[in-house]
């Protein structure tokens, strides 16, 4: 019965598919499965040439670190956003690579010569506490799932996309399965080869189907000129330009869109938005959306210094000068391919404004993907072509960052919570049986949640996870590593303070903006009304809740600096020997000698 | 020994050396970050004003930050490879 009742709707599907797009995605998908298997069979017969490192050039580790690092959000939510929102989500892929400078300046080093690839195993070598190692795995689970959800609603756009009909949770549904089973199986470990591929896969989709759209629409800035600011028109003249002329490759914009002047300048639809909701005039809203904006830029700048996933990677070279010019590479490869996403949604918003019109998995998030398919009306299959490109970085962009993610929550669940704390005594097939349900209990959560967040916006979503690892794991690394005085106890009081309370700010405003947005759609009353009336009598504190980056990341260094203080007799006996590990170059060899110390001591 | 790997006095002057390098470079880009809203805030039709049709805040922002950061990086990894190999020399030629 069921069947029956089924295969029309199927088959209905399946008619409205454009088999280039298709094919493209077909191939991604099954091209990177197949590598994951390849590699992870290679890499166990060369004895792990991943930690070996010296077989991986500087080149590929370079492409490799820039692959894991550029996930959906980097491919299709930052266009999305920035065609949404305008200037202001263009903080959001500035920031991801300024970021990078500020783990490369602060954190990176000392973490490398420490020998710490993950941050629980930092926590517990540099306080010599594997109490404090669970509360950093904790918090592995919590960045993780938020970090994941993205990638999730990043699944079920880009398969709405190719199978039109298809409803956005069995997307998430179908490639949440895939991608558990796979990790479950052994599959894609992450492996150097398989993410170097990736990342120049990612960066040949995002930027040559945008350079055969900009050279038949016009480029980057002809597509900006067509929104005017408030001060162009005079402008204009004056010149002699005419930007009226750029009017003509615009289509007309929906009621849903923002205005030119908001979406152009700064201070537009993201950051006043809550000041907007309160009834404050323009001028009033003003000073609340630059607190929203540099909210924003500590979020996401601290947040990439405390991503547990990029550490993970972060140096897999040789020697320190390598790791160092590998590391100039990254700047330099993933600096590049921020250009692309917001000319995605530049142009998007003069010549696919119909996104505008529609929420969720139709809505702009999916901007990258249909965008090049606009060239179908003058040359034929090109555009699906291209369109079927875009949709295979897309594909490579969210199954390399989930599957990256589920290893590494997996591991942190079945080795540490499962391995350490449930059963120490557990034998090999034991721990084997515990990692294969972790991942699908781990991958089962993140479908759930994936399911939920439709609404959300890719980009904003991996935003939030920034800012709650920016008020967690930040704080902890760079006093960890530069102040010798900072005590276990202060750690955590900072750490989990910091980052709890971000994450229920946070929790709190997505919850009630699902609520708002699932009222409306579905004209029933608003089961969170009492939370949104709240907001609108204090956009500031909506504003702080929504970014709570610039009060949680003072108050977690603030209780770590106290805490520790009042703990002073607790700061590890051999501290001096750890900070010079941390600080003193390598070839001082000075790393070999604290760990015979250390094996002496114990 | 005046340059003891181990003494008090060498790991303060270590961690000095670095952190101020690190502090330095931080400082040029943080500068620049934090001042671009400012300067969007007091005034907004200079930064509305149009470059290559860009607007020109756009143009700083989207565009010429990119390289930006490169150069500080650059700088940064230069001259933390230099105050290594000086570490190193100090303490080898000591010995």
């Amino acid at each position: 019965m069921f069947f029956a009742a089924a295969t029309p709707i199927v088959s209905n599907i399946l008619k409205q598919v454009d088999p280039w797009i298709l094919c493209f995605s077909f191939i991604t998908v099954v091209v990177t499965i197949w590598m994951g298997f390849w590699s992870a069979r290679r890499s166990k017969t060369t004895s792990d040439f991943f930690v070996a490192g010296r077989s991986v050039s500087v080149g590929w580790n370079a492409s490799a670190i820039s692959g894991e690092y550029l996930s959906a959000a980097s491919f299709m939510g930052v266009a999305g956003m920035v065609m949404k929102n305008g200037y202001d989500a263009l903080w959001y892929p500035v920031c991801y690579a300024c970021g990078y400078l500020f783990l490369l300046l602060f954190i990176a080093g000392p973490l490398r010569r420490f020998g710490a690839y993950t941050i629980p195993d930092f926590a517990e070598g540099r306080y010599d506490s594997p109490v404090f190692r669970k509360i950093a795995v904790v918090f592995v689970l919590f960045i993780g799932f938020f970090y994941t959800m993205p990638q999730m609603k990043g699944a079920g756009t880009t398969l709405a996309y190719i199978f039109p009909g298809l409803p956005y949770w069995a997307g998430v549904v179908l490639v949440g399965a895939i991608i558990t089973f796979n990790v479950a199986l052994g599959g894609m470990k992450g492996i150097t080869l398989v993410q170097a591929v990736q990342y120049w896969a990612k960066m040949f989709a995002i930027s040559v189907p945008i350079f055969v759209v900009m050279s038949v629409y016009g480029g980057y800035q002809e597509q900006l000129a067509a929104n005017r600011t408030p001060y162009d028109s005079s402008a204009a003249v004056e010149t002699g330009h005419s930007v009226e002329g750029h009017e003509a490759l615009r289509k007309e914009l929906p009621l849903q869109a923002p205005k030119d002047e908001s979406w152009i300048s700064p201070f537009g639809s993201l950051t006043t938005k809550a000041a907007a909701k309160a009834g404050l005039k323009p001028q009033q809203q003003r000073p609340y959306s630059l607190l929203y904006t540099y909210s924003l830029i500590i979020a996401l700048v601290c947040g990439t210094a405390g991503l547990p996933h990029i550490l993970v990677r972060f140096y897999t070279n040789p020697d320190g000068v390598a790791a160092k010019r590998t590391t100039m590479w990254v700047m330099i490869l993933i600096g590049v391919f921020y250009l692309f996403p917001p000319v995605f949604g530049a142009i998007g918003r003069d010549l696919l404004p119909e996104l505008y019109a529609a929420t969720g998995a139709k809505g702009t998030d999916k901007v990258v993907l249909e965008l090049p398919r606009i060239l179908n009306d003058k040359y034929g299959p090109w555009g699906s072509v291209l369109s079927g490109i875009t949709c295979a970085g897309a594909f490579a962009a969210f199954m390399s960052t989930f599957s990256g993610l589920l290893v590494s929550m997996t591991g942190a669940l079945a080795h540490d919570v499962y391995g350490r704390m449930l059963r120490p005594r557990s034998t090999p097939e034991q721990r084997l049986k515990a990692f294969k349900f972790a991942a699908v209990t781990i991958g089962v959560v993140a479908v759930l949640l994936g399911m939920q967040v439709e609404q959300l916006d890719i980009n904003f979503m991996v935003g939030q996870a920034f800012a709650i690892a920016a008020a967690s794991y930040f704080p902890l690394l760079f006093l960890s590593a530069w102040w010798p005085g900072m005590t276990m106890k202060g750690a955590a009081a900072g750490m989990l303070t910091g980052g709890l309370l971000a994450l229920t700010g946070i929790t709190l405003t997505s919850l009630s903006d699902l609520a708002l947005q699932a009222s409306v759609k579905n004209h029933t009353p608003n089961a969170l009304q009492g939370l949104e009336n709240f907001w609108i009598h204090h956009p500031m504190v909506r504003i702080l809740s929504e970014q709570p980056a610039i009060w949680a990341v003072p108050l977690a260094i603030i209780l770590m600096l106290v805490v520790s203080k009042l703990t002073r007799r607790e700061v590890p006996s051999d501290i001096r020997m750890k900070m010079l590990v941390l600080h003193a170059p390598e070839q001082l060899g000075l790393k070999q000698e604290y760990i015979q110390e250390h094996h002496a001591a114990h | 020994m005046s340059q003891d790997v181990h003494s008090e006095a060498f790991l303060h002057k270590l961690m000095r050396a670095q952190l101020r390098l690190s502090v330095g470079c931080a400082a040029a880009f943080t500068i620049a970050l934090l001042g671009l809203p400012l300067a969007n805030y007091f005034w907004p039709e200079l930064m509305a004003k149009r470059v290559f049709g860009f607007t020109l805040s756009w143009f700083v922002l989207g565009v010429l930050f990119f390289p930006f950061v490169w150069v500080v990086a650059y700088i940064f990894i230069r001259r933390s490879i230099a105050l290594e190999q000086a570490e190193v020399q100090s303490v080898k030629g000591e010995q």
